[in-house]
């Protein structure tokens, strides 16, 4: 344990530390906390909707609240959920593997999160102040436009929160593993973890300004009459969907390669075999990342782009599961031959591939642009993105919260309880969506609220609902495990696993601030199993005992990103009322004034000296 | 991460903008940053070239746009990009003077870029009465333009504020490459603005 953290504090003082901190360790911990948070709320977003489809002409809610709530469940789940705990894992995990004591810039991680977090309060404020955004997560322009209220505006703006702090997010990974590495660590030998962390990176610094733009436009056509929308003053609604998508695509990479690492980390472990393939493997996710940027318009092939467009871009879709197709096969001759161990972070990996695969075969299937016209709106496609994001997102974030809680929160998951929330979730998973397709093909469209009986679609919409319970029962279950873990669990020790064959499972479990006492020699691929293997229970020091240089903590993010938030109301509001913008100067002053406060106030950091890392255990 | 050393300048023989570790980080994390900031004005010339017909029946951009206060203004700005290298050229050799006296007259060609913009676009306003909302394409000229032309504002009170802050400080290991990301980003702007210059003022004179 960490000096500061021996000591008893009090609330405030507890607080205080939360608010300002910059560990990335910390970061990574609130990052999954908040995004455990608004998976919750969508969830029981998903479960009422499940509920008003149960049987035909339900009217548990009124169409319009269906509106909001199918909306605020997509964008919740990818954008506040998905996106920030595979981030929070990242944050908490790639430093330690690459052997760094923390990331390039830890000013700009905290800022990230908190207008991450922030940004995901400012879109569930709207459910209480006039309605939630009902223009379904994608916003397609006119509807968004002409959306009465003020929903659509607190999607746009809690959106461009947090999309700016996801762009802070990826510009400081991709520093952090360009020269943060530790001695030896070349980056044929960083763990796949971290270069699928660096990959969706990449998708993140080129895809999200996409974004960006399109909620500018968006939010200047709702809020200060531009016209780029309105098609009577010139405006096309098209690039909206272009913009859209240009993000949205990689946005889905940005969603499973991460997921795609975690698998990479756990199949070795727990086979006790080295990654099969590891340089196809981070071949094949480059592949991934370079195809997901050519492929945006396979989500407008009804719009009418034409037969040579369509069918690039129909190509183009289908050349992705090449690569992916590769990993796949990777994972299973990982396996082969290995002395297999099956946990709870495992059953998550193994239920992975079979689920995944499926959404992928649906995926090719929709990139048939000439079929796409008969699967395009309709339950298919609901079917096979929740098959790749649940199936693929969702299963890789259990499988790594799994493996990586005792490094995160330094105790092991019940593994009983694992396993029941995992056959339960697995079960209701594949009830509530295998049998989405079918409906789908049976003509049954996405986002309608009701449907009438007597159409064969009757059963289907049943099974589905049942499965949607199961699944809230499995999720209960883990959540009690994290409750039983965290007053009962026994303190994890640096290799809970004992098989643990990368750089975070040599340092103590949570592992202390400055993360090494000494950096570790690198000396290959999965470099702790190099060392076991050599007979040595540590790493090898690449360096003697010196000073550790640590980054102050900061309250600066907080207050910038409360700057923005005022200003955000600002814009909102002045719709109704000029004076609304005094909000937005204000809120502007703040934000600003702390970014000046940032940049004129030096800030060089500590040291915590040798004597006192001597007297703490290793 | 380790900082031994001091922050003198007078024992580093290195760039200065890149002698320690934070300043790496500082320099190649705006490199990325830019990689970003290219999509952001990507989309938006992609946006503008699709609505730049658009006129719905207001002013056209062969009526509005007149060659010869774009070119000061490319002038000004191509410039001040120059004489942002000369004071960096003076940051690597230790002058903390000169550096600051060619980052002032940075600023002021800065300055004088925006004063021609603002004109420019008052001018459009109150002549021919184009503005933001009178069709998709003023929208999107004045997006394109006017974040093009956000970007100049924030470069100079990013610039302004350095030098205030350092004026009686010199130079240091520590906020040399404050001062060097600041060249690299006003360099930016200046590449956007000839793709402005080229794709909304040249191409919108004779098609």
């Amino acid at each position: 344990m960490s000096l500061a953290s021996t000591q008893k504090k009090s609330f405030g003082a507890v607080l205080w530390d939360y608010l300002t901190t910059v560990d990335h360790k910390k970061l990574g911990n609130m990052y999954i906390v908040a995004g455990a948070f608004f998976f919750i709320l969508g969830g029981i977003e998903a479960l009422v909707i499940r509920i008003q489809l149960m049987k035909p002409e339900n009217d548990f809610i009124s169409a319009g609240l269906y509106n909001e709530m199918i909306t605020m469940h997509g964008t919740t789940m990818i954008f506040f959920a998905a996106m920030p705990i595979l981030l929070g894992l990242m944050n908490a995990i790639m430093p330690l593997q690459i052997g760094a004591r923390d990331v390039a810039f830890p000013f700009l991680n905290s800022l990230g999160f908190w207008l991450f977090l922030f940004g995901g309060i400012m879109l569930n404020l709207s459910w209480f102040l006039g309605g939630a955004p009902d223009a379904g997560w994608t916003a397609y322009t006119p509807l968004s436009t002409q959306s009465p209220g003020h929903g659509v505006d607190f999607y746009v703006m809690g959106l461009q929160l947090s999309g700016a702090g996801t762009l802070i997010g990826g510009i400081n990974f991709l520093v952090t593993i360009v020269t943060m590495r530790g001695p030896g660590m070349t980056y044929m030998r960083m763990p796949l973890f971290t270069w699928t962390t660096f990959i969706a990176s990449i998708l993140i610094l080129f895809a999200f300004p996409a974004l960006t733009v399109g909620l500018f436009l968006l939010m200047f056509d709702r809020m200060f009459g531009s016209a780029f929308f309105d098609v009577a003053l010139g405006g096309n609604s098209i690039i909206w969907q272009h913009l859209f998508w240009i993000f949205g695509h990689p946005e889905v990479y940005i969603l499973i390669l991460p997921a795609f690492g975690i698998f990479s980390e756990i199949f070795p472990v727990f086979s006790k075999k080295r990654l099969f393939g590891y340089s196809s493997m981070v071949f094949a996710t480059f592949m991934i990342a370079f195809l997901g940027f050519m492929v945006w318009a396979h989500h407008m092939l009804t719009v009418g782009l034409g037969p040579v467009a369509n069918s690039i871009f129909a190509v183009a879709t289908m050349a992705i599961a090449v690569p992916t197709g590769i990993k796949i096969f990777n994972w299973l001759a990982t396996m082969w031959g290995g002395s297999i161990r099956i946990n709870s972070a495992m059953l998550w990996s193994l239920a992975f591939i079979p689920s995944f695969t499926i959404g992928g075969m649906t995926g090719v299937m929709l990139a048939t642009a000439t079929a796409d016209y008969q699967y395009h709106d309709t339950y298919f496609v609901i079917g096979h993105f929740h098959y790749v994001i649940v199936g693929g997102t969702l299963f890789g974030i259990l499988a790594g919260l799994h493996y990586w809680w005792p490094k995160l929160f330094g105790k092991v998951l019940h593994e009983g309880m694992g396993k029941i929330a995992f056959w339960i979730f697995f079960i209701g998973f594949h009830l509530t969506f295998f049998v989405q397709h079918f409906l789908g093909l049976m003509g049954m469209p996405r986002r309608y609220w009701v449907f009438l009986e007597n159409q064969g679609l009757d059963t289907g919409n049943l099974v589905s609902t049942i499965g949607a319970f199961l699944m809230t029962i499995g999720t209960i279950i883990f959540i009690i495990n994290i409750v039983y873990t965290s007053i009962k669990g026994e303190k994890a020790s640096a290799d809970p696993w004992g098989t643990g064959r990368t750089l975070e499972w040599a340092v103590s479990s949570p592992p202390p601030e400055y993360n090494f006492k000494k950096l570790p020699l690198v000396r290959g691929l999965d470099a702790y199993w190099i060392e076991k293997m050599d007979g040595n229970d540590k790493m090898t020091p690449a360096e003697p005992l010196v000073d550790i240089h640590m980054p102050n903590g900061s309250i600066l993010p907080v207050t910038m990103t409360i700057g923005f938030f005022i200003a955000s109301f600002g814009f909102i509001y002045q719709v109704d009322n000029k004076s609304w913008l005094a909000l937005v100067f204000i809120g502007f002053a703040i934000a600003l004034g702390s970014m000046l406060i940032r940049s004129l106030k030096d800030d060089h950091g500590y040291h915590i000296h040798k004597e006192d890392l001597e007297r703490e255990a290793d | 991460m380790s900082q031994d050393h001091s922050l003198n300048l007078k024992n580093s023989h290195e760039d200065p903008a890149k002698a320690t570790m934070e300043g790496k980080n500082k320099f190649l994390g705006l490199w990325f940053f830019l990689g970003g900031e290219t999509v952001l004005f990507a989309s938006f010339f992609a946006t503008y070239l699709s609505l730049r017909e658009s006129t719905a029946g207001g002013p056209t951009s062969q009526e509005l746009f007149g060659l010869e206060l774009v070119f000061i203004m490319t002038v000004l700005l191509l410039t001040s990009s120059l004489t942002s290298v000369y004071a960096i050229y003076h940051m690597k050799n230790n002058n903390f003077k000169k550096m600051q006296l060619w980052f002032g007259i940075t600023a002021l060609l800065g300055i004088a870029f925006l004063a021609c913009e603002i004109y420019e676009f008052a001018h459009y306003i109150i002549e021919y009465e184009f503005t933001f909302r009178s069709s998709a394409f003023g929208s999107a000229f004045y997006t394109l333009v006017g974040f093009h032309g956000g970007h100049v504002v924030f470069g100079l009170s990013w610039l302004i504020s350095l030098m205030v802050r350092n004026a009686k400080r010199g130079l240091s290991l520590y906020n040399a490459p404050k001062y060097n990301t600041f060249a690299i980003y006003w360099h930016f702007i200046d590449v956007v603005w000839v793709f402005i210059f080229t794709v909304v003022y040249l191409m919108g004179m004779v098609s």
